[in-house]
């Protein structure tokens, strides 16, 4: 009984102590506006549409996005050039839904939408959390810098026939049976 | 202090009236507790100040917090409160009242023949404590074994087995 | 008008310091629990966070003050208004120094513990009108430890009281030239201490406003200025126990005359305000039958053995 009263008396001292001598210790705090934190490359933060090397838009409007959105804040609308290039007419990301999961990453088949280290994102008003393409899209190729869809994929375009991108076999002619 | 008597007993009276006309439980309780301490405020104006600061410990400190502590467990509402004033009818205070209006007309009457003075010596806690220890030591002794007798009863009777 | 006993000068300026104290105490405490958990606390607003407690203030008089349909108006409204001033009136017999004080009071430590009493019915009636379960609970709790552990509180001073021969506390700061109270009182200091906290309901012994637990207690119904008042009384009730304890086991205002007296007495209190908050950051908070037993059966016993070596020593060496 007295040693149980005595340890219960030492260990809460000791407590207080151990607690005191915090008092002069460093701090875990980072003062965080005067003093920015790291951010690490691949931080899911605000999302951009980047631009290929050639400096034309990534996104083919193939919606892949749209559909791995688990909270679906994705929405666009496909368009298609002279030249035969998809690209969406309008893109729109409500950041006001996005949690920032970066599926839209994982599924984007031309690296175009990319999530970045910027978390700093704070309105005032609901509706300024929605983005338009003309806030997203920027003028670089983000993380991925010599990806571009359109010379690796089979899709024919102005200036470049089926089977002319990279790795790319000729076609194959199923009408003829000769070798 | 004469006056500070006088506002102290205007106070308590009205509060006693309260406590009883109150129909709701809680607000009586608290005009019982501002009784309590305007007759503190009496006691202390007479000189006892020890008896003062006891009735304000003991009576509106601690046993009237046991009250509003059962209070609390009870669930009262508004069905209570419309018993209340049931009861509150002619019928049933009007005899009490006329025999409390005997009384206190007696009182008067004797207080009116006695000759006081109404600030006597201070009474310190000196004093009451060597009362209390020398010819009425058996009294006290009683009165404690009494209340040792109710708390050992009461422990028995909470305690589960 | 000058600084004597009981001057209006005096009391206002009390009631001044008192209350300012408890104010700061507000931002002092969020920074040094700051500290003491590894965090720096507040420190934006001003010169190291020091106008914290003018945006606190700001914050909450301009805050709604609503009061639920659903409780007893009367009693809601007065709750806080309870507990505010039988924490101030205390101070009224506490002796800051040989000359500053409101009152010199023959029945100084009674009518203390007398307004720590009446304090308990703030809580429950703030619990009570509020007709919330968590508040229910916080001042059922609160009712039956501030009853409890009122017991203690004036038992273990008695031994202080008996030494001295009287409840006037300037006598018992005086009494305490040749030596503080805290050597022969050591065990009634110790008891004083832990009972001190459990009346003021601080961490460890917030029970009744157990934010874990019960939300916040007695008041969780509580907004605006209204519960500004339980908050700011609950650091009026830390200044005054601190100051309790310096008055009672450590000389009060007395010490070496280098420094005037005032100042020894506020460099004591405010050692023990900050030993309080020291608590409210390494103590866990024990569970409520815990408490009760803790106080009934090893408090009492060791405070009423306490009492009676003290008279059995006073007695001898007459
Ligand atoms: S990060 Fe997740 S939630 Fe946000 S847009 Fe991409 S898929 Fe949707
Ligand atoms: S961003 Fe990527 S996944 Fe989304 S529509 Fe454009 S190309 Fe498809």
């Amino acid at each position: 009984m007295i040693k149980l009263i005595v340890d219960t008396l030492l260990s809460q001292i000791r407590t207080l102590w151990l607690v005191f001598i915090k008092l002069f210790q460093k701090k875990d705090t980072v003062e965080y506006p005067d003093q920015q934190p790291y951010m690490f490359p691949r931080w899911r933060g605000r999302i951009i549409l980047s631009r290929d090397p050639d400096g034309e838009e990534r996104c083919v409007a193939c919606n892949l996005c749209a559909v791995a959105c688990p909270v679906d804040c994705i929405a666009l609308q496909k368009g298609e050039m002279e030249d035969g290039r998809w690209y969406p007419e309008f893109f729109r990301i409500n950041f006001s839904r996005c949690i920032m999961c970066g599926f839209c990453e994982e599924a984007c088949p031309t690296n175009a939408i990319q999530l970045t280290p910027d978390f700093e994102m704070a309105e005032y008003v609901r509706q300024d959390m929605v983005w338009e393409k003309e806030d997203l899209l920027i003028e670089g190729t983000g993380k991925y810098h010599d990806y571009n869809f359109y010379r690796v994929a089979g899709k024919k375009i102005e200036g470049k026939d089926k089977g002319e991108a990279l790795n790319e076999a000729p076609p194959v002619d199923v009408r003829s049976l000769l070798p | 202090m004469i006056a500070l008597f006088y506002i102290a007993a205007i106070i308590a009276v009205i509060a006693t009236v309260a406590v009883i006309l109150q129909t709701n439980i809680v607000h009586g309780l608290l005009y019982l507790i501002l009784s309590l301490l305007a007759v503190a405020v009496i006691f202390y104006v007479l000189g006892a100040p020890f008896a003062a600061v006891l009735e304000a410990i003991v009576y509106a400190g601690a046993i009237m917090v046991l009250f509003l502590f059962v209070i609390m467990m009870l669930n009262l509402g508004q069905h209570t409160r419309d018993q209340e004033r049931k009861w509150l009818t002619p019928r049933g205070w009007i005899a009490p009242s006329i025999m409390s209006a005997i009384l206190l007309g007696q009182l008067v009457n004797v207080m009116r023949q006695i000759d006081y003075d109404i600030v006597p010596a201070q009474v310190g806690v000196m004093e009451v404590s060597a009362l209390l220890f020398g010819p009425y030591v058996l009294a006290v002794e009683l009165a404690s074994i009494l209340l040792l007798a109710g708390l050992v009863a009461a422990y028995h009777l909470a305690k589960t087995k | 008008m000058s600084l004597e006993i009981g001057s209006p000068l005096t009391i206002g300026l009390i009631l001044l310091v008192v209350i300012g104290t408890a104010a700061m105490l507000i931002t002092v405490e969020r920074r040094l629990l700051g500290f003491w958990q590894e965090r720096l606390g507040p420190n934006r607003v001003g010169w190291f966070g020091s106008l914290q407690v003018v945006a606190d203030m700001i914050k909450i008089f301009t805050k709604e003050d609503w009061i639920p349909p659903f409780a007893d108006k009367f009693s809601f409204v007065i709750a806080p208004g309870i507990i505010m001033s039988a924490v101030l009136l205390s101070f009224a017999v506490i002796p800051f120094a040989p000359d500053i004080g409101v009152i010199d009071s023959n029945i100084g430590v009674l009518f203390v513990l007398a307004m720590a009493s009446l304090g308990a019915y703030s809580v429950m009636l703030g619990g009570l009108s509020s007709d919330n379960k968590y508040a229910l609970l916080g001042s059922l709790r609160a009712a039956a430890q501030m009853v409890s552990y009122e017991v203690f509180m004036g038992i273990s001073l008695l031994g202080v009281v008996a030494l001295t021969g009287s409840f006037n506390m300037r006598e018992i700061v005086e009494a305490q030239t040749d030596g503080w109270y805290i050597i022969p009182q050591f065990i009634g200091f110790v008891i004083f201490l832990i009972a001190g906290v459990a009346e003021s309901h601080r961490l460890p012994f917030d029970i009744p406003e157990a934010e874990q637990e019960i939300c916040a207690g007695y008041h969780t119904e509580y907004s605006g200025m209204k519960f500004g008042m339980f908050f700011v009384a609950e650091y009026i009730g830390l200044v005054l126990i601190s100051s309790l304890i310096t008055v009672l086991f450590f000389g009060g205002w007395l010490g070496p005359s280098f420094l005037p007296p005032i100042i020894w007495f506020f460099v004591k209190a405010s050692a023990f305000i900050g030993f309080f908050i020291l608590m409210r950051a390494a103590v866990p908070r024990p569970r409520y039958d815990q408490l009760m037993s803790y106080g009934w059966l090893f408090l009492l016993p060791l405070s009423l053995v306490n009492l009676l070596v003290t008279g059995v020593i006073i007695l001898s060496t007459q």
